[in-house]
């Protein structure tokens, strides 16, 4: 597993339009090495729970700007929990507040990005935390 | 410029260079070995006669009100009438929503803007699988014309100009908005307002599309139609570069990629035989107002011109107004940071003034908080007193286009023009916008540049106060806006109740009368007025149109 390439899926769940940070961030994670899928807007939790499984990813991004936060990212992890797909390491960003976060990482979500953030600082974020979830 | 003019110039310059720039370039580097603009262009170390060679004031600028329109589109300006004070507001249902914008209009504000929320802007209603944590978030919820009347309940609608930022769905909440019209006692031919109406953009840069470009492109030039007949006040499409520019587009492409689409709608409307000088006066635009003073104002002027030519060139337009590029600004949302949010309303004051300086017609200043959550109404306020403070106490709306003459904007003026033209021209080789976008040329563009922003902050390139330099720790902003959980279930309990109360049977009537005039040439806006009219369900009525015109995929590469 060590020697093998990361795979990350990029998902936009929900409704929201807004793109340029999950495209981003996508191409930094690829700049990085990593292998990258990048589902495109619109998927429910269930598409994109079934894509991550498909593909066999160490990581979901997810990305968020609409507000839907609160109730699209725990049903995801609800479905994770579901398939016994829990060793994928999650990860999302967005317009999320801070009263917030603290409910998403309680959830299972690692780690959140909000707006500012270096790209270097999430490729790392991923690096030293799917060895964890990995070996 | 005359002979010996510039060789007067010339010399001195010279001298200057030898005698005392090179000297002092010995002792004392400059902070850069290169200077770029926000859009990555690199600026001189100084403007002077010479880089205006070819300038002409008469064919170049001329006088505000007449063409090309560079300094403005009406002859007096600011001094005239200042420009409309707009904020984009909506959340959660109608009622809390109309209280924000009663809100507004109470503290000054001069036009209403309307903001609804993603089930509403793809045709969903709320209680739709795919609405599900979204219903109220980022704008208010519409389901049925009785949403709408609680909406502009106490607003007269021929008191007030309405703008609504509604895509795919525009014919559907124009038609509501019409009808409440009707029950106000207010005629059509009143109503003043503006609908975005959108869509190629939607494809690129805000996805909030539902059917495939011709069906939707279709939908446009229905309404243009229309609303030339029955809505003469109306502007009838919004052709928007803000969100292109907030994917993160360069000012130059901003400006291309929205003329370019400009000129998609106007071919689709003369394709379908409409006259150009009765529809093209009811087109509007709508830009970003971005960080760089000198560039964004440049680049207002410059859309301006470059219009203008299109218009009498390019289509033959023959009255004045087609050629007139009116605009609505927004300061941009994407260059406010979660970091130290009060830097946010200095940020938004120097766009709002780009946007002035600029000759916008409306604008929207940026809360400082929406890096963190819709705003609160507080931030609200502090927004709003930004336009007035530069309306009323900075003086520059006391002359028309007061930054005109200057070398450096005149440059950049030009330059601006010309790569934009230079990317239209591309455009049309590829087949026109349409199919830009298809061929993802467009898209690529943009992506491109956005990613180039993010590096050029991360090597510290670019600065951005607060967020890679002058950090320093906080605490949290507090009073964030929350939406109210108890929208959805409200919502649902709403539209199954009017369900119960409306006349099924002339609803059902209505909505196969819509279908078969979609599936027919026929101008569908009546059809859809009748729909609304006896509260057939926006999600009901854009499912008839999707059964006819079939839902657009996106394809994306990164």
């Amino acid at each position: 597993m060590k020697n093998a390439r990361i795979r990350v899926l990029v998902a936009k769940p929900g409704l929201d339009g807004h793109d340029r940070g999950a495209k981003v961030i996508a191409r930094a994670l690829r700049d990085a090495g990593m292998e990258v899928i990048y589902t495109g807007l619109r998927q429910t939790p269930e598409q994109i729970v079934e894509t991550a499984i498909q593909e066999d990813v160490n990581v979901i991004g997810l990305s968020i700007l609409s507000g839907a936060h609160m109730y699209l990212f725990p049903k995801i992890m609800e479905l994770l929990a579901e398939k016994e797909a829990t060793d994928i390491l999650v990860i999302a960003g967005g317009i999320i507040p801070n009263e917030d976060i603290a409910e998403l990482k309680k959830v299972g979500i690692k780690e959140i990005f909000t707006p500012g953030t270096d790209t270097n600082k999430i490729v790392k974020f991923i690096k030293e935390n799917i060895e964890i979830t990995k070996t | 410029m005359n002979y010996q003019g510039k060789k007067r110039i010339e010399e001195v310059k010279k001298q200057w260079e030898s005698n005392l720039l090179n000297k002092v370039l010995k002792k004392f580097s400059e902070r850069k070995n290169t200077f770029v603009t926000g859009s990555n262009k690199e600026i001189n170390r100084l403007y002077d006669p010479l880089d205006l060679e070819s300038f002409d004031y008469v064919d170049d600028l001329g006088y505000p009100g007449e063409y090309p329109y560079t300094r403005g589109v009406q002859p007096t300006m600011y001094r005239g009438k200042l420009w409309t004070m707009r904020q984009y507001a909506g959340f959660g249902d109608a009622e809390e929503s109309n209280k924000r914008y009663q809100y507004l209009l109470q503290n000054g504000q001069t036009g209403l803007s309307i903001a609804f929320d993603l089930p509403t802007q793809i045709g969903y209603d709320s209680t739709h699988p795919m609405a599900h944590g979204e219903v109220g978030k980022v704008g208010v919820a519409i389901d049925t014309l009785e949403d709408m009347e609680i909406l502009f309940s106490g607003i007269p609608l021929d008191q007030v100009s309405t703008s609504m930022t509604i895509n795919a769905p525009a014919a559907v909440l124009l038609a509501m908005y019409i009808a409440i019209a009707e029950k106000q006692g207010i005629s059509k031919t009143e109503l003043n307002g503006t609908i975005q109406n959108d869509i190629l953009k939607e494809y690129v840069a805000r996805g909030t599309y539902i059917f495939p470009p011709l069906p939707s492109m279709r939908l446009i030039t229905d309404i243009f139609d229309y609303c030339s007949k029955e809505l003469p006040k109306w502007n009838t499409i919004s052709i928007s570069g803000y969100h292109i520019r907030e994917a993160g587009s360069t000012a130059i492409q901003e400006i291309a990629f929205t003329l370019a689409n400009g000129i998609a709608y106007v071919s689709a409307a003369t394709k379908k035989g409409l006259d150009i000088d009765i529809f093209a006066p009811r087109l509007s635009f709508f830009f970003n107002a971005h960080n760089d003073l000198f560039e964004e104002v440049a680049k207002f002027r410059a859309a301006r011109r470059l219009w203008a030519k299109i218009m009498k060139e390019r289509f033959r337009a023959k009255d004045p107004k087609s050629m007139m590029l009116r605009f609505h600004t927004q300061t941009a949302g994407c260059t406010l940071t979660a970091q130290q949010p009060d830097n946010n309303v200095v940020r938004v004051a120097i766009q709002a003034l780009a946007a002035v300086l600029g000759g916008t017609q409306s604008l929207h200043t940026n809360s400082r908080d929406e890096a963190l959550s819709l705003p609160s109404q507080k931030s609200v306020r502090i927004a709003l007193r930004t336009q007035q403070i530069i309306a009323y106490e900075s003086g520059v709306a006391e002359t028309v286009d007061p930054m005109a003459g200057s070398y450096y904007l005149e440059k950049l003026t030009t330059e601006i023009e010309q790569g934009a033209m230079d990317y239209i021209n591309q455009i049309d080789k590829l087949g026109g916008a349409p199919k830009a976008i298809e061929k993802g040329f467009i898209q690529k563009e943009i992506q491109n540049s956005a990613y180039k922003y993010q590096k050029d902050i991360e090597n510290k390139e670019r600065i951005i106060v607060g967020v890679n330099q002058f950090q320093s720790e906080e605490e949290p902003m507090k009073d964030l806006l929350k939406v109210n959980p108890e929208i959805e279930k409200r919502q649902a309990e709403k539209l199954n109740s009017i369900k119960k109360r409306r006349n099924e049977a002339e609803v059902q009537e209505n909505l196969s009368l819509l279908k078969k005039i979609a599936s027919s040439e026929q101008n569908v806006m009546p059809a859809i007025l009748s729909c609304v009219r006896s509260y057939a369900t926006l999600g009901e009525v854009c499912d008839q149109l999707r059964e006819v015109f079939g839902e657009y995929k996106d394809s994306i590469k990164i």
